[in-house]
């Protein structure tokens, strides 16, 4: 009777389930930062990522399994082999790299356009909102061209992941989407 | 997937593997599922590894499908899988590509990550590191070499080894870090593996030492590498390495020490270099540890560069070693000692107690080894005791043993040709002995050498050979002694004894021995005796009524020329004896070359020029075996690799390895330079060649022109080949020629063949053509000493189009080299004679010449066996009687030699050696020969 009490309970809340988040963004947007920040709430000093890191964090009772994949040119063919079975991508974007910042939006758009991706929520952090000159989060979603996107819940969402701004209020809207589309 | 299935498939045992494609498709599976299995995947991964080892492998789009499903394994935290997954990534670094991809996963591991896996990332990081992604990780490589604990360092310090090749500038940073690691003695923390998640490990390193300071090891192969490049740094590490208070406590380090130290010493090749050295090997020879006395004792032992005495005190350090109840030290002891033996027989003799009493020991290995040595070792009054000793032996050892054994005992007989008779009854006894063919091949080949160069033991030897062949299963053995009866038998005093043993082969036997004993039969019928002329005749005819064609075709021709031989006059009875026994043969090893041109030709219009193959007789051909065989004093296939002595082409290690090898090659060059000249139509008139030297080197190997020099003998001219290779790889050199200056002027030079061109790196030769001189006596041995200058013009090749430029006119260059002596062993031929002093007393005493010299010119650090071998070269005559060996630790050695001169005449030497430390090695010289100026003219060339 208790094993059946815990598989409905486990149902409810899936709190077995692992869920898979990537991610991704160009070279120095500041991913494995947020990866850290997220997962030991201290900015760590790091090194561009040769290929990825991956951490597993315990955020509002769900089992997130975070993967952050290097964004230099030389690794980002290789973000393909790490879509499947994906429940949302979070898409950094250094707000104050406006010369790039077409780079990423042809990024995110050949990213959105696979087919294992077609169900995964998408959140998007306009990062690096301390430095000065930074753009705002709403041109950062017209320079990536958000609006066209159709059939998928998207948000984007201000951040400092060295001050730690706007990274849970992002990942609160994350998590609300993926409880109430994917479980 | 249960343990009983597992067992089922796949038992190890079985060596069957797995199906490639199911656990390829399994692990994709496993690996991609969320959440993970992780002891699932360890399975499935072990499995994989599994298919890895035994040599199957994955078409590289597979590999990386699968190296990025194991790349997914990296989100589960168990520290046992973790550890399994970099064992596969460091298999499949090699066959699967974008393996870059796990760089920065394993760079946290190592730097965060749990010590039961830090290592296997260490190596695993460095599979998949490239040029462009080793600067990343040049910190963690650094902490990780100097890291405290024994595995990380090890595995980061072999890691970096592996990194040479692909980023050498960037290891070469951490030459500090290495350093230090050599010098650290690290050990194991006691808690190491307290912390880990697996309780198992725990229990397995409990037994393990506080340390076996691993690393050491480790470290210093790769500081070696590092610094290889510059001798004064790897001369500071040997030294500050080496010595009392050694830092180095890892035997394997010290072992691996020492091999720098002996390869720095032979690259050098200087003396002086290795006696500074020599303590620090000294060292080692009392070490604790075997390994490290065993090494120290072979490095000083393979070079020729330390002394006798130096030599002495590795011998000592082997000689307690030899007792040692490790059968191992044991077995490595006997071996090195078997080597040295090979060269310098006297310095092992020292060890000859604790070799006996190995002959009994356990291990036949050992064993065996310790006879053999002991063979070479014994002298002539512990010969008789050896052979006894080991003929209670012989029964116990395999036939590969015997083999070994019997080689030894041939070359001892060789040696001491006074023991010939107890050598004699152990050949016999063992004759008698069960055995498959090689063996008694061994056996019957000792017997027909202590026949060809013992006389004395001719008849007896004769005798127990044709009481072999009265029961002897082998063929081709049978055909052999019979061949050697028909040879020998005819020169004994009762050659009636062996017609009937030979008789009895034609009644019994098959064909092809019935063939052989026809011959033979047919050799005694030249004896001058009219009675054994009647019976072969008799013997003969019955021959002609066997069944098989062959025999009888022999039996007839052979009556046929009996018959004419009884008739005819004197001449022709010459030309009847050549057809049944001919007293020269063909040169085989070019009969055959020659024969396989024709064939292959294909021109059969003309036929076959047999003039063109030299004939030797048989005592030449006698000459050349003996040389070959008592030079060649070891049946082990591999040699060290010792400085050669008398080594004169290629002085490279593969060549020095083998001498057998190398006498043939020396054999062929020489054949193939008078095929050259010979060829060479301004040398048609010169006549036939006489005789050629051996390689004479006139320059450095490692100058700009390297140039070498033979020495041709025809009956008026002296021919000198210069063989010049041009080293420069971007000079061509035009009309090379060799001035040669003879400094009496009794040589007048008649003319040059030059060589036009020399092209970068190619090879030429120039022949210098001179009228020898007769003096008012007609006497032609004159020695003379040449200067040579290499003279050319030089062009410079265009890199861009490889050739020399029109406007280049070049300019004129000489390039000194050494200067030639002419001297009077390059008249003298090598011969054999099995009765030195029956020549020695037939040459008269008026034509002796007695000198005596101080021969420190020699300068030989071998002592007398350096002075002996130095001789022989230089008069190349041929040591008789076994004297070419020093063989016991006396310092005075008596030389016989004997040769013949191209004009025909004899010539014996004596040569008395007596050593001592003041003066170095004195020789009183005896000559004698055919003419007084003859022996005049070799007596002057032996100082």
């Amino acid at each position: 009777m208790g094993q059946v009490f815990s598989k409905i309970f486990g149902k409810l809340w899936s709190l077995n389930k692992e869920i898979r988040i990537l991610i991704l963004g160009l070279d120095g947007a500041g991913k494995t930062t947020i990866l850290y920040r997220l997962q030991i709430g201290e900015v760590i000093k790091t090194k561009p990522t040769i290929g990825f890191n991956v951490e597993t964090l315990t955020y509002k009772n769900l089992k997130l399994n975070v993967w952050d994949l290097g964004g230099q040119t030389s690794i980002r063919p290789y973000w393909r082999c790490y879509y499947a079975n994906t429940a949302a991508v979070i898409f950094v974007v250094d707000s104050t790299d406006k010369d790039r910042i077409e780079t990423a939006s042809k990024e995110l758009h050949m990213m959105l356009r696979e087919e294992e991706l077609s169900d995964s929520a998408l959140l998007v952090f306009a990062n690096k909102q301390d430095q000065p000159g930074a753009m705002t989060a709403a041109e950062v979603s017209k320079a990536l061209n958000l609006v066209e996107l159709k059939d998928r819940s998207w948000s984007i969402v201000a951040s400092s992941a060295i001050k730690g701004e706007g990274l849970s209020e992002g990942l609160d809207w994350l998590i609300d989407v993926i409880k109430d589309e994917q479980l | 997937m249960s343990a009983l299935s597992y067992k089922k498939f796949e038992d190890s045992d079985s060596g069957a593997l797995p199906d490639k494609m199911t656990i390829f498709q399994d692990c994709l599976q496993a690996f991609n599922a969320t959440p993970v299995n992780a002891k699932k995947c360890r399975l499935l991964l072990s499995r994989l590894m599994r298919l890895l080892y035994s040599g199957e492998t994955f078409p590289s789009q597979e590999a990386t499908t699968l190296f990025f499903s194991i790349s997914k394994l990296f989100q589960h935290k168990s520290s046992s899988l973790r550890q399994m997954i970099y064992l596969a990534i460091k298999e499949l670094a090699t066959i699967s590509d974008d393996v870059l991809m796990v760089t920065s996963s394993i760079m946290k591991d190592i730097q965060n990550g749990d010590l039961i896996f830090k290592p296997n990332s260490i190596r695993t990081l460095s599979r998949v590191l490239d040029g462009s992604t080793v600067h990343a990780t040049e910190r963690i490589f650094k902490n990780c070499i100097v890291d405290r604990n024994p595995n990380v360092s090890s595995a980061a310090l072999i890691s970096s080894y592996h990194l040479i090749p692909v980023a050498k500038d960037v290891v070469k940073r951490w030459t500090n870090e290495t350093q230090e690691a050599v010098f650290a003695q690290k050990y194991f923390p006691s808690n190491q593996f307290n912390n880990s998640s697996n309780s198992s490990y725990q229990d397995l390193y409990t037994s393990t030492p506080s340390s076996t300071f691993f690393t050491q090891y480790h470290a210093l192969g790769l500081l070696y590498i590092l610094r290889s490049h510059d001798k004064m740094a790897l001369m500071k590490m040997i030294q500050s390495l080496s010595g009392v208070n050694s830092p180095l406590k890892n035997s394997m380090a010290i072992v691996q020490l020492i091999k720098y130290i002996t390869k720095i010493v032979h690259d050098s090749n200087d003396p002086h270099l290795a006696n500074t050295l020599f303590p620090k090997l000294s060292n080692f020879l009392k070490h604790r540890s075997d390994m490290v006395g065993l090494e120290a004792s072979k490095a000083i032992l393979s070079s020729s560069l330390f002394t006798n005495e130096q030599h002495a005190t590795a011998i000592s350090t082997l000689q307690d070693l030899l007792s040692i109840p490790r059968t191992v030290t044991r077995f490595a002891a006997v071996r090195i000692l078997n080597r040295v033996a090979m060269k310098n027989p006297e310095k092992v003799v020292v060890c000859n107690v604790e070799l006996e009493n190995l002959i009994s020991d356990s291990n036949r290995s050992i064993a065996t080894y310790a006879i053999t040595t002991l063979l070479k070792t014994g002298s002539a009054e512990t010969v008789d005791r050896l052979i006894k000793t080991i003929s209670s032996f012989m029964n116990d050892i395999s036939d590969e043993f015997k083999i070994v054994v019997i080689d030894a005992i041939k070359n001892l007989s060789l040696k001491f040709p006074d023991k010939y008779k107890s050598m004699l009854v152990f050949l016999s006894d063992v004759l008698r002995d069960d055995g498959g063919f090689p063996f008694k091949s061994a056996v019957v080949e000792a017997l027909f050498d202590m026949i060809h160069f013992i006389p004395e033991s001719r008849d007896s030897a004769l005798e127990n050979l044709c009481e072999f062949i009265e029961d002897c299963e082998f063929t081709e053995l049978a055909v052999r002694i019979l061949h050697l009866l028909g040879q020998e038998g005819p020169k004994t005093k009762n050659p009636t004894l062996y017609i009937r043993h030979i008789y009895n082969r034609v009644v019994l036997e098959n064909s092809i021995v019935r063939s052989a004993a026809v011959s033979a039969l047919a050799k005694f019928g030249l004896i001058d005796d009219p009675t054994i002329r009647t019976s072969i005749e008799i013997l003969l005819n019955r021959c002609l009524c066997d069944v098989d064609d062959e025999v009888r075709d022999r039996a007839t021709l052979a009556l046929k020329l009996l018959k004419s031989k009884k008739n005819t006059s004197d001449s022709s009875n010459i030309i009847v004896s050549e057809f049944i026994r001919p007293s020269k043969l063909y040169s085989f090893p070019i009969l055959e070359q020659k024969l396989a041109l024709y064939i292959s030709k294909g021109a059969f219009e003309l036929p076959f020029d047999t003039s063109s193959i030299p004939q030797l007789s048989e005592d030449e051909i006698k000459a050349a075996e003996y040389q070959s065989k008592t030079s060649v004093t070891s049946t082990e296939p591999t040699r060290p690799t010792k400085s050669n002595r008398d080594s004169t082409i290629n002085h490279s290690p593969a060549n020095g390895s083998n001498e057998k090898n190398k006498f043939s090659e020396k054999d062929l060059l020489q054949q193939k330079y008078s095929q050259e000249i010979a060829s060479i139509e301004e040398f048609s008139s010169h006549g036939p060649l006489l005789h050629s030297s051996s390689i004479i080197e006139l320059t450095e190997k490692e100058t700009e022109f390297v140039v070498l020099c033979v020495k041709h003998l025809f009956k008026d001219y002296l021919v000198l080949q210069f063989n010049v290779e041009n080293t420069l790889p971007s000079i061509i050199l035009k009309m090379v020629s060799v001035v040669s200056i003879p400094s009496n002027d009794y040589y007048e030079e008649d003319f040059i063949l030059p060589i036009e061109t020399l092209a970068p790196e190619a090879k030429g030769t120039i022949y210098v053509s001179f009228k020898r001189p007769v003096d008012e006596e007609g006497f032609d041995i004159i020695a003379e000493s040449f200067s040579n200058t290499l003279s050319f013009t030089t062009h410079e090749v265009d890199p861009s189009t490889g050739e020399v430029s029109e406007e280049d006119e070049g300019f004129q260059d000489e390039y000194q080299i050494e200067d030639l002596d002419l001297i009077a062993g390059d008249f003298i031929i090598p011969s054999f004679v099995g009765n030195f002093s029956n020549i020695w007393d037939e040459l008269s005493k008026e034509n002796e010449n007695v000198a005596t010299f101080s021969l420190n010119s020699y300068n030989s650090t071998d002592g007398i066996q350096g002075v002996i071998d130095k001789l022989i070269e230089n008069l190349s005559m041929m040591a008789i009687e076994g004297t070419r060996t020093f063989e016991n630790s006396s310092n005075s050695h008596l030389l016989k030699l004997y040769g013949k001169c191209i004009n025909g005449e004899r010539i014996a030497g004596v040569i008395k050696l007596a050593s001592n430390s003041k003066d170095g090695v004195i020789a009183k010289a005896i000559i004698r020969a055919d003419s007084f100026k003859l022996s005049e003219v070799v007596l002057n060339s032996v100082a």
